[in-house]
């Protein structure tokens, strides 16, 4: 570790810890409070990583979570940055994007042909011919790109929690802390996020002469900890922030939701780079990121360097510098008249080189452009552009670039705010700012250490007082004094074309002049066509000069310029973190543990689990399905039915109600009966059926279809809302469990579990009878949806399992198998019952759907009633009929969905099939054309491999069509 | 996140409603010509302004009336149906 310093006070490193490392495959020592790329600098390695498309090499350049041209991967992990990867014992990193390692990437041929890749060359050269896009894509991903992800990777469970405050505070700067000690004195409930490892932002690095900056962060650290209501959290992104205040807070290892009351942002400033030739060669680098090496790594940057600066942070950066023992050849001052302030002065009293109204032209490389040999420097004219001829060549090793500021305001933006440029600080600055959001320091455009702190005071008391818990004087906001912190135009031609203005995506300055001359001059088209902004870092360090050049270009003011949108992540956020734990709510019925238990396989239905069939060895999957079926045929069988919607409706008007909610007639249902019920929403679609049930005059009990049972619920409320009609309505879905018993021994079966007399005169098809069933209270629906004689149980849930266990017990000597949902589906299909939403669609009515018979005649209104009128008087355009294909080959067969062609004509389109049934043939159901419904017709139906099997319209019920079984 | 105030249960998050649509005047289906109840089923106005929407809060099954401006998303107030001045 040649290059590390002396041991200095507020360091971030442990030197009692030393880390030992891999890069490359080569090993490097560190200490515990390094970054991997802090710890290599110490080491003198100077070649980091590799651009995204030239593969140029690159090193260090903001050390602040924006240097995305340090990237690595290990063996499980991609893409982590070297500028905030903390060195562990046994790390073991390689740079991404490389052939044959960073040294010798093979890749880096591709800046031979920079010359022959502008922007937008992709889409002009490999458009045509467009069928071999694919190709071309496939190549180009290789060369230009990021870490590759490990498929065979392990996924890790990251949770996610939910947090509450009172006042969001991002940033832990000098405004920040400042702020959130004002607030939470007051009383507000505070968390203060930081996005680097150690709380002090600019405290820690920046205000590092005369140790002011330390003091202050200790003062201020001191007080936060005494106060209970303050929590800060550290290597935490406030990553998005969304309606109504609600913030994405990520860590390392999982995603908080915050809501906060008030939210307040001192997320300082990013610096900014200055456009030169060669400006992105290792050992190029912000003044920040040198002061960061120095203050938290104990890192010396250069031996021997050039400042390149524009405002009074140059020159403390020069200070440092030369306190850190590097040798500052010079201070290039972009500004004709240089530093008027006290640190001017005492540069020069360091004995350091101050050359005004200069700018380095361009950075010279050294051997294998790899690192910097020195600083080639030239005048500006007056309005700023080099002079011509006149050149100055530092030798050095490294060039610190200090030439300006831009505002980290994205979560401001996503917040509603509005900024504008001001030229007294160069940058953008807040404009308007909505309810409850306050910004403070540097992204405020306050930059002495003392405006901060104040900034950051005021702030948090505004806060407290738009929170009503602070009514003294909030002191004056503050404007920034002196010299304007940024440059205007820190950008310099070179016929070179190495002057980056985006590093992340290697875009130099003359792609921009190239995209304006072809008409690019606004900036979201100018961003899309060069991908300005567009690459890992979002156009952190090549925003705002990509707006400069912009705005000079089209010869109009930043403010007419404009900038793009930001929209929340601001910052990457790894897919891990947002997969997180699903959080869809599962619901299972009362007998969901028998099931598991026999070997249910269980699909999703709605929010529900349902078993689809029941296991069984030495079958697969349709011949289980299969046996289920004809179990319920010739003997008995049983199905839990207890995710069918079950609601009650009572009160006086409860049959009027019913009446206008569905199709059908229900004032004259007798008590005791049960009736089929279609409805259908106002354009005459359907929506529901089930059954309904009269269990006295003014109570019914009515079942809905699994999925559609809360939304058919949610409108029944509404509805009777706005009839204003003496009725209730109670969801008892999850109150009841539910199953049917079906099959022509059941009678024989349940007689001995209930009180209900069973006798086909007592109880007919039809019935609902109330009683007790092995000894619960119990609602008995004697239904045909299987098409056998069968009863559905509905019973509390708390007693469905015991319920089940009776039925399954007292069937044993019948022959009792449970049956799942595919059998089900299987057996009603026989019957020719529809299943709404498999039969029907969004456009289905009973006409349609050929159950035009549950529409109530003379009904002086219902939902759809008047739609349907209108459509009755059309011409139908299709017709859903039972279809079934022959005994004899296997051939293959149409899924779900298929449709029926008459040469290039789409004729019909099966909704329900079964390839195997209890009849011994395949049928199913399928929408045709009016002219093509009657029975008999052959129809031919496109499978999947494109072949037309011929399907013979049948009529339904395919199964039983005396109903003879039912009775 | 957005949060919405329901009249009964006070403000909640969003995800706890359910959207239902604007508020519209079903014309009497018996006297309306079929070209106008098309209208009253098929078509939804677009324009920006404040809107009086249906929106229902799904764990209490609380149907009720919200202003909303859709230009800005401002939700300007909520109260039930029983309470709305021209019912």
């Amino acid at each position: 570790m040649k290059s590390r310093l002396p041991l200095q006070q507020g360091e971030w490193i442990d030197r009692s810890r030393p880390v030992e490392f891999r890069f490359e495959g080569r090993a490097f020592h560190g200490y515990s409070g390094d970054v991997l790329s802090s710890a290599l600098w110490a080491n003198q390695v100077r070649l980091l990583g590799r651009s995204f498309k030239y593969h140029r090499p690159r090193g260090i350049y903001s050390l602040a979570n924006h240097d995305v041209n340090v990237m690595v991967e290990d063996s499980r992990s991609t893409n982590l940055r070297g500028d905030v990867l903390p060195i562990t014992e046994g790390l073991d990193v390689r740079a991404v994007n490389t052939v044959g390692g960073l040294k010798h990437d093979a890749l880096s041929i591709t800046e031979s042909f920079s010359a022959f890749l502008p922007v937008g060359f992709y889409y002009k050269a490999f458009h045509t011919p467009r069928k071999l896009f694919p190709f071309y894509e496939n190549q180009m991903r290789k060369v230009a790109g990021l870490g590759k992800i490990h498929p065979g990777k392990a996924v890790t469970p990251t949770a996610k929690d939910y947090a509450f405050c009172d006042l969001l505070v991002v940033g832990s700067g000098p405004a920040g802390l400042s702020g959130a000690i004002a607030a939470a004195e007051c009383g507000l409930r505070v968390v203060v996020v930081e996005e680097a490892a150690r709380p002090g932002g600019s405290l820690a690095w920046q205000w590092g002469r005369g140790a002011e900056g330390r003091e202050h962060l200790q003062g201020l650290l001191e007080r936060a900890s005494a106060l209970r209501n303050l929590e800060l959290r550290c290597a935490t992104q406030a990553a998005g922030c969304y309606a109504d205040r609600w913030v994405a807070l990520v860590d390392g290892t999982h995603l908080s939701k915050l809501r906060t009351r008030a939210m307040l942002v001192a997320s300082g400033c990013i610096e900014q780079p200055a456009v030169f030739q060669n400006n992105d060669l290792p050992g190029v680098l912000l003044g920040s990121a040198a002061q960061r090496l120095i203050r938290l790594y104990a890192v010396k940057p250069f031996d021997r360097c050039v400042v390149l600066g524009a405002g009074s942070e140059a020159y403390r950066v020069a200070l440092d510098l030369d306190e850190a023992g590097v040798d500052v050849g010079a201070l290039v001052d972009l500004r004709p008249r240089g530093e008027t302030t006290e640190l001017g002065r005492s540069v020069r009293d360091a004995g350091i080189e101050v050359r005004e109204g200069h700018t380095v032209l361009e950075a010279i490389p050294a051997r294998g452009g790899r690192g910097v040999k020195a600083a080639l420097l030239c005048p500006l004219d007056e309005k700023g552009r080099p002079v011509a001829g006149s050149r100055i060549e530092i030798p050095c090793d490294g060039i610190a670039v200090s030439v300006g500021w831009a505002p980290t305001g994205d979560l401001l933006y996503q917040a509603g705010a509005r900024f504008t440029y001001a030229e007294a600080v160069e940058q953008f600055v807040l404009e308007r700012l909505p309810d409850c959001v306050f910004a403070a320091g540097r992204v405020n455009g306050v930059f002495s250490l003392e405006d901060q702190l104040a900034d950051g005071r005021r702030a948090g008391l505004e806060a407290a007082k738009s929170l009503g818990c602070f009514d003294g004087p909030v002191p004056e906001a503050i404007v920034h004094r002196g010299p304007p912190p940024s440059h205007p135009y820190p950008i310099f031609e070179h016929k070179g074309k190495k002057n980056f203005v985006d590093l992340d995506e290697d875009l130099h300055l003359a792609d921009f002049f190239n995209a304006h001359q072809e008409g690019y001059d606004n900036v979201e088209l100018l961003k899309r066509y060069t991908t300005v902004g567009m690459g890992p870092s979002q156009g952190k360090l090549s925003n705002m000069n990509a707006v400069r050049i912009l705005a000079r270009l089209n010869g109009k003011s930043i403010n007419e310029t404009g900038t793009t949108t930001s929209r929340p992540f601001h910052h990457p956020v790894s897919l891990e973190i947002l997969a997180g734990r699903r959080f869809h709510p599962l619901r299972r019925t009362p007998i969901d543990r028998w099931h598991a238990t026999a070997g249910a396989e269980f699909i999703h239905v709605g929010s529900w689990l349902r078993p689809e069939y029941y296991r069984v060895q030495g079958r697969d999957r349709d011949e289980a399905i299969l046996q289920e079926a004809r179990n319920v045929r010739q003997r008995v069988g049983l199905i839990d039915v207890g995710t069918l919607g079950k609601i009650r409706v009572c009160g006086p008007d409860a049959a009027t109600f019913l009446e206008r909610m569905y199709t059908g007639r229900f004032t004259r249902q007798p008590v005791g009966k049960v009736r089929y019920g279609v409805a259908c929403d106002e354009t005459g679609v359907i929506i529901e059926d089930g059954v309904i049930v009269r269990l006295a005059e003014d109570q019914f009990y009515l079942t809905t279809t699994t999925s559609g049972a809360a939304a058919f619920f949610r409108e029944m409320q509404r509805w009777a809302l706005i009839w204003n009609l003496q009725v209730e309505c109670i969801d008892a879905t999850g109150h009841l469990g539910a199953m049917n018993v079906a099959g022509q021994q059941c009678r024989e079966l349940l007689a001995p579990l209930t009180d209900i007399d069973l006798s086909v005169d007592a109880f007919p098809y039809v019935g609902a009878r109330q009683g007790r069933v092995a000894g619960v209270p119990a609602t008995v629906l004697r239904v045909g949806f299987v098409g056998e004689l069968g009863y559905e149980i509905h019973v509390p849930v708390t007693q469905a399992l015991h319920v089940w266990e009776s039925l399954m017990e007292a069937g044993r000597s019948f022959g009792i198998r449970p049956f799942g949902v595919e059998a089900q589906r299987l057996l009603r299909l026989e019957k020719g019952h529809l299943i709404v939403s498999q039969d029907t669609d969004a456009l289905t009515t009973p006409y349609e759907a050929d159950v035009a018979w549950a529409i109530g005649k003379n009904k002086p209104f219902f939902l759809g009633q008047r739609s349907l009128r209108i459509l009755h008087e059309q011409p139908a355009l299709r017709r859903l009929v039972g279809i079934s294909f022959g005994k004899s080959g296997p051939g293959e067969l149409p899924e779900e969905c298929h449709l029926m062609f008459d040469g290039d004509e789409i004729i019909g389109r099966v909704t329900s099939i079964a390839k195997r049934s209890t009849l011994g043939y395949p049928i199913g159901l399928a929408y045709v054309r009016p002219d093509l419904a009657e029975v008999g017709t052959k129809v031919r139906v496109r499978v999947e491999s494109g072949d037309l099997v011929e399907a013979t319209v049948t009529a339904l019920p395919f199964y039983d069509p005396e109903n003879s079984r039912q009775t | 996140m957005k949060i919405l105030r329901c009249p009964i249960n006070g403000p909640r998050p969003i995800q706890e409603f359910h959207f239902g649509g604007e508020v519209r005047e079903m014309p009497d289906p018996q006297k309306v010509g079929d070209e106008e109840w098309a209208g009253y089923v098929f078509l939804r106005s677009g324009e920006p302004g404040v809107k009086r929407e249906w929106w229902h809060h799904i764990a209490s099954g609380t149907w009720f009336i919200a202003e909303r401006d859709n230009s800005t998303d401002q939700v300007l107030r909520t109260y039930l149906y029983e309470a709305a001045e021209d019912r």
